[in-house]
């Protein structure tokens, strides 16, 4: 993959515009692998001067945060905020909602700060400059679905910039019946994905998937990693709707560029 | 006679306030049982966000059919209590329709305006009844509400249909005796478009019994005024007052960011640097992480317990409690509230609290429910007047983890191997760029 750490480039005396702070999901996991790889391919296709931190990335804190270590939080952001101060580090962009809301709403007070965007809102700006071309209307007419990350809808108040992304792709974009500040949750969220969810008589993800399913859409698109694992796990308990794709934004507007 | 009946106003009226100004004396030494939290800057925001979500009731009309009923009673609520200040002047005076004079024609505008409210609250309340009781909307008879706290919200309907039906009855009885000329007192005041259908309900009685039914409609509609008032501290009416203090202390940062503890960063700090020195308006003897008890959380969620109206539009929005779980952010708020209550009886009883051996943790709230949030502010977005019972379970959660140490052995692996690998999962953090190959 054409892409550099930031390391890389201090060597070579350069100092990218833009962080992509790819994320643990982004990092490690399989499926996330592909949307780190597909927003790469857009910022190659944009021509943007962007780097990451490779190795001397660590987990933003997030899900030790919501899971109420506050210590192991504080210890995780002021040796991010270290590394990235290091490099002086204006502009960050991640493809997790998570990472996104913790380096945007509480770096801050620990000394770190920047500008921080979600890839739905970059990628909506490089449309609207014209640095990504759509070229391809294989999603022409179809039906695609959104579905609101808690940490990008209500934690920030956006829910438009994927919209908009999701409809310069010309889609038919179904809403769910809870949808934008009513959004249900995809149940990973608070460090629920790494644990077995308390007694109920339904999984959050399989309640969500169905709000998903009625819609009649082709695709689920998703703007999170831990969403898209937790909807793909919902399609996958469905028989009937196998066919249904979870995609990242990202995948959906690499298809259609080049 | 007339004497008598001025002096027993006056002890009724004062006792009642008595009770109610000690009853708010009460909220506000218990709201102080909580900790510190700095709410008092951005004034002209907090305004604008008082004015917008409890003067505008904006969030309420989210749903558009309850919210404008809830306007109506609302607006009636604050309007008729024009008219209270007549009665109560009529109390002390012993005279009849005392402003009226005063204000000529516009009096009987306002008398007028009054009984069209008062019917418009009669509907409305009639109406909210039948959605709890007949249609019964999911969030009035879910498991989560139970006992008083259900029975309450019926009571609280049925007092005010009966005050609206009492200020109607006083009006129609009373422009009988006006027509009749039944004493001085019964001078020709007032407008009564709506209580003027009331008058063939006494067709054929005597003048003097419609007199008495007069004065017992008067009596008993300012009696049932100064029962409500004081009823209000054992009610989730309360929230008519406390909406505006807690729509104003409400967040007003991004509903994601979740404070940074200070307390932790100092001893992060000291960690990386013994000669770090901890700000001395920030030195505290005892730190404790987290909150057990309602000692430990701040002033501003305790307001929020005593001002939570028990709707359940954060537990009907809620993913954990739409699937079953335990989890209710309702109950948080409502729980709160009875473990406020009950160390302030403590406290009353004592002069100080003493220990009963419980905590708000594990004693009424479980660490079941405590677990099962997602954190995706559902309950904080839905709640039409600012409540936030994620920072509760978040400030609960911290206490597990930080001073007890009881989170599960799953997120206790989660934590370690974010410590050890940089990532919630157990990788290598030198295969963390492994991807680009």
């Amino acid at each position: 993959m054409n892409v550099k750490t930031f390391k890389e480039y201090k060597e070579l005396g350069i100092s990218p515009d833009i962080l992509f702070w790819v994320g643990c999901a982004g990092s490690y996991d399989d499926r996330a692998k592909k949307i780190t790889k597909s927003l790469i391919n857009l910022f190659n296709k944009s021509g943007i001067s962007f780097g990451v931190l490779g190795v001397e990335e660590s987990c933003s804190g997030d899900p030790a945060k919501r899971a109420g270590n506050e210590f192991l939080f504080q210890m995780q952001a002021l040796s991010n905020i270290e590394v990235l101060n290091s490099y002086q580090v204006k502009k960050i962009v991640t493809a997790c909602p998570h990472c996104f809301n913790t380096i945007k709403n509480e770096y801050p007070e620990l000394g770190g700060i920047y500008e921080v965007v979600h890839h739905s809102q970059l990628i909506d700006q490089l449309i609207n400059d014209g640095k990504l071309k759509i070229k391809d209307d294989q999603f022409n007419g179809k039906k695609i679905t959104f579905h609101d990350p808690c940490y990008l809808g209500r934690a920030n108040g956006e829910y438009y910039a994927p919209r908009k992304v999701i409809k310069a792709l010309r889609a038919d974009l179904k809403e769910m019946k809870s949808c934008k500040e009513k959004a249900m949750c995809c149940g990973a969220g608070g460090a629920q994905m790494f644990k077995d969810s308390e007694k109920g008589n339904k999984e959050i993800n399989i309640k969500r998937t169905e709000e998903a399913i009625e819609t009649k859409s082709n695709i689920i698109a998703a703007a999170c990693p831990f969403c898209n694992t937790m909807l793909t796990d919902g399609i996958k308990s469905h028989e009937n709707h196998k066919e249904v794709q979870v995609k990242d934004i990202s995948e959906l507007i690499d298809k259609v560029t080049d | 006679m007339q004497f008598l009946s001025s002096l027993l106003f006056a002890i009724i009226f004062f006792s009642a306030s008595f009770f109610f100004a000690n009853n708010c004396k009460k909220i506000y030494r218990n709201i102080n049982l909580g900790g510190s939290l700095d709410r008092f800057g951005n004034k002209k925001e907090r305004f604008l966000k008082m004015s917008r979500l409890a003067f505008g009731q904006s969030k309420m009309l989210d749903k558009p059919i309850v919210g404008l009923l809830h306007l109506i009673v609302y607006v009636a609520f604050i309007l008729i209590n024009i008219e209270l200040l007549e009665i109560v002047l009529d109390g002390f005076t012993g005279k009849h329709r005392v402003l009226a004079p005063f204000l000529g024609a516009f009096y009987n505008f306002l008398i007028g305006f009054f009984e069209v409210l008062a019917l418009l609250v009669i509907i409305s309340v009639l109406i909210f009844w039948i959605r709890r009781n007949i249609l019964k909307i999911k969030r009035f008879v879910s498991k989560d509400l139970t006992g008083w706290p259900k029975n309450d919200a019926d009571y609280i309907l049925f007092i005010e249909l009966l005050l609206m039906m009492l200020f109607l009855n006083m009006n129609a009885t009373d422009s009988i005796l006006q027509n009749a000329s039944y004493s001085d007192l019964y001078q020709s005041y007032g407008y009564f478009p709506v209580s003027q259908f009331l008058i063939p309900i006494y067709d054929g009685f005597s003048l003097e019994t419609i007199y008495i039914i007069e004065r017992t409609s008067w009596w008993m509609h300012i009696l049932g005024i100064l029962f409500f008032l004081n009823y209000l501290y054992y009610s989730k009416h309360l929230h008519i007052l406390l909406a505006f203090p807690n729509t104003y202390f409400s967040n007003l940062d991004k509903k994601g960011k979740s404070n940074n503890l200070k307390s932790v960063y100092h001893e992060i700090k000291l960690m990386i640097d013994p000669s770090y020195k901890i700000p001395n308006d920030e030195l505290q003897n005892d730190t404790k992480f987290g909150a057990s008890d309602i000692f430990d959380l701040n002033w501003f969620q305790l307001l929020s317990a005593y001002t939570c109206t028990e709707c359940g539009r954060c537990s009907n929005d809620c993913p954990a409690t739409q699937t079953g779980k335990l989890l209710s952010p309702r109950k948080i708020m409502m729980k709160t509230r009875d473990r406020i209550e009950d160390v302030s009886r403590n406290v009353d009883k004592n002069k100080i609290f003493v220990s009963d051996g419980k905590t708000l943790l594990n004693d009424y709230i479980s660490k079941e429910e405590i677990w099962a949030c997602t954190t995706c502010n559902a309950c904080v977005e839905s709640c039409p007047i600012g409540i936030d019972p994620l920072s509760i379970i978040l400030d609960m959660r911290r206490y597990m983890v930080m001073e007890e140490s009881t989170a599960s052995n799953e997120i206790h692996t989660m934590m370690s191997n974010i410590e050890n690998n940089g990532a919630p999962w157990p990788f290598n953090k030198f295969d963390r760029i492994n991807w680009r190959n």
